[in-house]
């Protein structure tokens, strides 16, 4: 059971993880992040990797949907732009792979600014409508330039770090799994200085927020800004891991995927973003295993894209209406049961 | 400068934002009422006109029997939305029963791709065939009884709202739920009849696209223009999505005949940079003043 | 209550508000209202509901612009600076109906007050070496030892504001406009609600504010005992006007104020207004 727990200064009371039980299992989990690999099949690693992106673009989303309010569908558009940066870059330039990367995150962030720039002056929603619209005009770029490959696409040669080959999931699970990392360090970071908070109180009530000090335009923009970034690193991750990137890889159904991720795990929360992600990840691959199971399953497999998107959107609504607060509540729930454990709350 | 073919895609232009006015209509309609953004106002739109396609088309029933039957029954689907997902956020943020009304298009999509397949299909013909000749400028016939069709339904819509006493009952339960409740006024009957009606003009406006266009499950796209149409128009204006619709569907035409069909989304997308960055509050919208 | 120092009268003010006028549409919210602030002083604006002492308020806040008229500021033209920027001036403000931030806790609502007044970047935020861990660290130092302990609210820091009663909002509310450092605290209804023992507290957090942090107060207030205790200079508003300023005691007999709260002293008046409204006899 967990009492009170004692702080000896300001710093330490403002410290990500506090107590000495969270700091033995963050060393519990690293320790087995870093087994994993070792232990996985070729599978697993797959899944593990594909997780980690989905967390890094999620986690995005949740910076500004989850913690700001405004709505966004287009993370996928904005993946997309980095998936296409980071491809055309290594394929054309050659050049190395963090480079890319960070290249992928700033014209992903380019796009935002332009898309956010006209719709956030207004009321959030007409991000939600503009986010679509880039989702639409991004599509039409990739797909009718040839500097994008047209319809076809481009194949990404692998990345090359310290002059190993990143071809594998193996490999490629040392690079995402720490970018993932800092990613979410980063975001976590965010919340405790007054840019978080500047979000976390646009989204409450930014009326007053603007009379308080903060001007909205400029951290509306940051937020989206940055969400985006996120996004572009993430669709660059995507694009190695991938090592192919079309007009047809980051499609509006993609975008709901994140949403439902945020809305599944819990908005405005670090581990929300985690958990929903993880979950969302998990619900295909399930599906695929349903499917399989099932009797007549050949004839079936042309229901699992349309079941897919039906489960996507009744996911949305489902935990709006019966869970607002997510899986990241009910896991403090659990947490509040184990505290004060052997007495009842 | 060919003054001829102009108007007569000007003419096509203006029929077809005749439809726009419609489903913007319906969008209105919820936003009048219950100030929810309903971001599914496209996939309502292709429920109803596949509602008409099972009818019509699979079941064989006549004409006069299908619409009606199409239209009942994306009411009903109006309702059981209401009831279901939207009344329960009653009192949350207006956020999420936005995100609602995004997993609810996620939905409508899923279920027309699962029952009736991603296939385009052609809806059977009701209209008149003889073609339209206006001058020298010709009009397709199905675009232009669909404009008058929907020409029609607006100009009730309009007189019911004005001189109904559920018109007005509409828009005070918009403005003030608790003052309306203690008026009188059944605000949870108003919903309901808000999102039905809502459905239904969807329903409608959707068999005429569908008519004119064929249908299949990514029709949904269309509600992105009928969303570009209310922003231009103003959230709550019924004149607005009267006038932003024959502006939309102007724009598009125009866009289509001169520049290419891929061209039409991307000039719709033009506007509504340029109305947000003018007149954010549309042509004719309310701005409200906020209180702190 | 102890007696009151009174404003400096001969120092420049420290906010002059010059007939302004704000119309919403053609509703005149407020019409040519022009009074002076001192610094050091505790002024109170008064008026029937309706007079437009919130939108007074919010004009000078900065989030409505008014049609004519200008607000000086320390010197300084304020009318078109935007809100942000006059916070960051030192305008604090508390409002009539609690906008605290229900999604974050007590500490994180009074730690945003000054965020105007810190340097943070979203760089800095991201890695949270350096400047944001200094600053956060000072921070936090800083509102514990000056305006927790002083407002006795160290027990719910960490509690979301959500959960906290009336009273206590009131009380994180006005620390979060303490955070601000602020030199003008605007306070608008700070008792609004409250019982007569947590009037007193506020009443007194007020005067020691204005004693050990020097602060101006500018405050709109029903409650008449409060502010005939505590101001030195009262401005009274109805239908968006200015009908009486001056110290409290005038404007508490100045005939123009009672006709306004009470309708006019006569009472063969009024009973013969009310006569021709209910046809009784």
């Amino acid at each position: 059971m967990r009492i009170g727990t004692l702080k000896e200064s300001y710093i330490a009371d403002a410290a990500l993880f506090d107590s000495r039980t969270q700091k033995v299992w963050l060393a519990v989990a690293a320790a087995l992040l870093v087994l994993f690999p070792f232990i996985a099949s070729d599978y697993w690693l797959y899944l593990a990797c594909l997780v980690c992106i989905n967390v890094a673009s999620a986690t995005g989303l949740n910076i500004l949907t989850g913690y700001t309010g405004l709505v966004s569908l287009g993370q996928a558009a904005f993946m997309g732009l980095g998936a296409y940066t980071v491809a055309i870059m290594q394929l054309r330039l050659g050049t190395p792979f963090l480079l890319n990367i960070l290249a992928g995150g700033f014209v992903a962030m380019l796009g935002g600014l332009i898309v956010g720039i006209p719709s956030l002056r207004v009321k959030g929603l007409y991000l939600a409508i503009a986010t679509i619209a880039a989702s639409f005009i991004t599509h039409f770029i990739f797909a009718n330039t040839s500097f994008t490959g047209g319809t076809g696409g481009l194949t990404v040669p692998p990345a090359s770090v310290f002059g190993v080959l990143l071809d594998t999931s193996f490999r490629l699970y040392w690079v995402i799994v720490p970018v993932t990392v800092l990613m979410l360090l980063g975001a976590a970071n965010l919340f405790r200085t007054r840019v978080g908070r500047a979000f976390i109180a646009i989204r409450d009530r930014d009326i007053s927020a603007e009379v308080l000090g903060i001007p909205l335009l400029r951290y509306k923009l940051l937020s989206f800004g940055l969400s985006s970034f996120y996004a572009g690193v993430a669709g660059g991750l995507w694009a190695y891991f991938f090592r192919v990137v079309t007009p047809e890889s980051f499609p509006l159904l993609m975008s709901i995927f994140f949403l439902a991720a945020i809305i599944v795990g819990g908005m405005g929360t670090i581990l929300g973003g985690i958990l929903g992600a993880v979950f969302m990840t998990m619900v295909p691959e399930l599906l695929k295993l349903v499917f399989d199971l099932l009797p007549n399953s050949t004839e079936l497999t042309v229901f699992l894209s349309p079941v897919r998107t039906i489960i996507f959107g009744l996911l949305i609504i489902g935990f709006l209406v019966f869970e607002p607060h997510g899986l990241a509540e009910m896991w403090r729930r659990i947490r509040r049961f184990f505290h004060l454990w052997p007495f009842r709350n | 400068m060919d003054w001829a073919y102009l108007f007569e895609i000007s003419l096509t232009g203006i029929a077809g934002g005749g439809l726009y006015a419609l489903a913007a209509l319906a969008f209105v309609m919820v936003y009048k009422a219950t100030r929810v953004v309903n971001i599914a106002i496209g996939e309502m739109l292709m429920a109803g006109a596949y509602l008409f396609f099972t009818f019509a088309s699979m079941l064989a029933l006549p004409i006069w029997l299908a619409i009606p039957a199409a239209v009942l029954g994306s009411g009903l689907l109006g309702a059981v939305i209401e009831r279901t997902m939207i009344r329960p956020l009653l009192g949350e943020p207006p956020i999420s029963v936005f995100m609602v009304t995004v997993g609810l298009a996620s939905v409508l999509v899923g279920l027309v791709e699962m029952i009736w397949t991603a296939d385009q299909k052609r809806l059977p013909d009701f209209m008149p065939t003889q073609a339209i000749m206006v001058g020298d400028a010709f009009l397709a016939p199905k675009v232009f009884w669909g404009a008058v069709i929907a020409v029609v339904f607006i100009a009730a819509v309009l007189l019911v709202f004005r001189f109904w006493r559920g018109g007005v009952a509409l828009r005070a339960t918009a403005s003030d739920q608790a003052a309306a409740y203690s008026m009188g006024i059944n605000v949870p009957r108003v919903f309901s009849l808000a999102w039905v009606v809502s459905a239904m003009l969807a329903a409608l406006s959707g068999i005429i696209v569908g008519s004119i266009g064929g249908i299949s499950s990514t029709m949904g796209v269309f509600g992105l223009s009928v969303l570009v149409v209310v922003i231009v128009g103003g959230l709550d204006s019924v004149l607005g999505a009267l006038v932003g619709g024959l502006c939309i569907g102007l724009v598009e035409a125009l866009a289509g005949a001169y520049l290419g069909g891929e061209y039409k989304l991307l000039a719709t997308f033009i506007v509504l940079v340029v109305i947000l960055m003018i007149r954010p509050y549309g042509l004719f919208g309310t701005h409200e003043i906020e209180r702190l | 209550m102890e007696n009151k120092p009174a404003g400096s009268p001969t120092a420049a003010p420290l906010l002059q508000v010059d007939g302004v006028t704000l119309a919403f549409g053609g509703v005149k919210a407020l019409n040519g209202v022009s009074f002076d602030v001192a610094p050091g002083s505790i002024t109170a604006v008064i008026g029937p509901n309706g007079a437009g002492k919130t939108s007074l308020f919010n004009t000078i806040s900065g989030f409505y612009r008014p049609g004519q008229g200008s607000i000086q500021y320390k010197g300084q033209d304020i009318t078109r600076l935007p809100a942000p920027k006059r916070a960051r001036m030192g305008l604090g403000r508390s409002f009539q109906n609690i906008a605290l931030f229900r999604g974050m806790t007590v500490l994180d609502n009074i730690k945003l007050g000054r965020h105007a007044h810190l340097q943070t970047n979203v760089l800095d935020a991201l890695f949270y070496v350096g400047r944001a861990r200094r600053e956060e660290a000072e921070l936090r130092a800083d509102i514990e030892e000056r305006i927790i302990d002083f407002l006795e609210i160290d027990h719910i820091r960490h509690a979301p504001v959500s959960a906290l009663s009336y009273g206590l909002q009131k009380r994180v509310e006005m620390a979060r406009a303490l955070a601000m450092q602020p030199e003008i605290l605007m306070l608008d209804e700070p008792v609004a609600g409250m019982n007569r023992e947590e009037t007193e507290d506020m009443a007194r957090f007020i005067l020691d504010v204005r004693a050990e942090w020097g602060v101006t107060v500018l405050m709109v207030e029903h409650d008449m005992g409060m502010v005939m205790d505590l101001s030195d200079h009262v401005v009274v508003l109805n239908f968006g006007q200015v009908i009486a300023q001056g110290d409290p005691a005038a404007v508490q007999a100045d005939p123009e104020v009672i006709r306004a709260y009470l309708g006019s002293g006569d009472v063969g008046d009024l009973r013969r207004k009310l006569h021709a409204a209910t046809g009784a006899v």
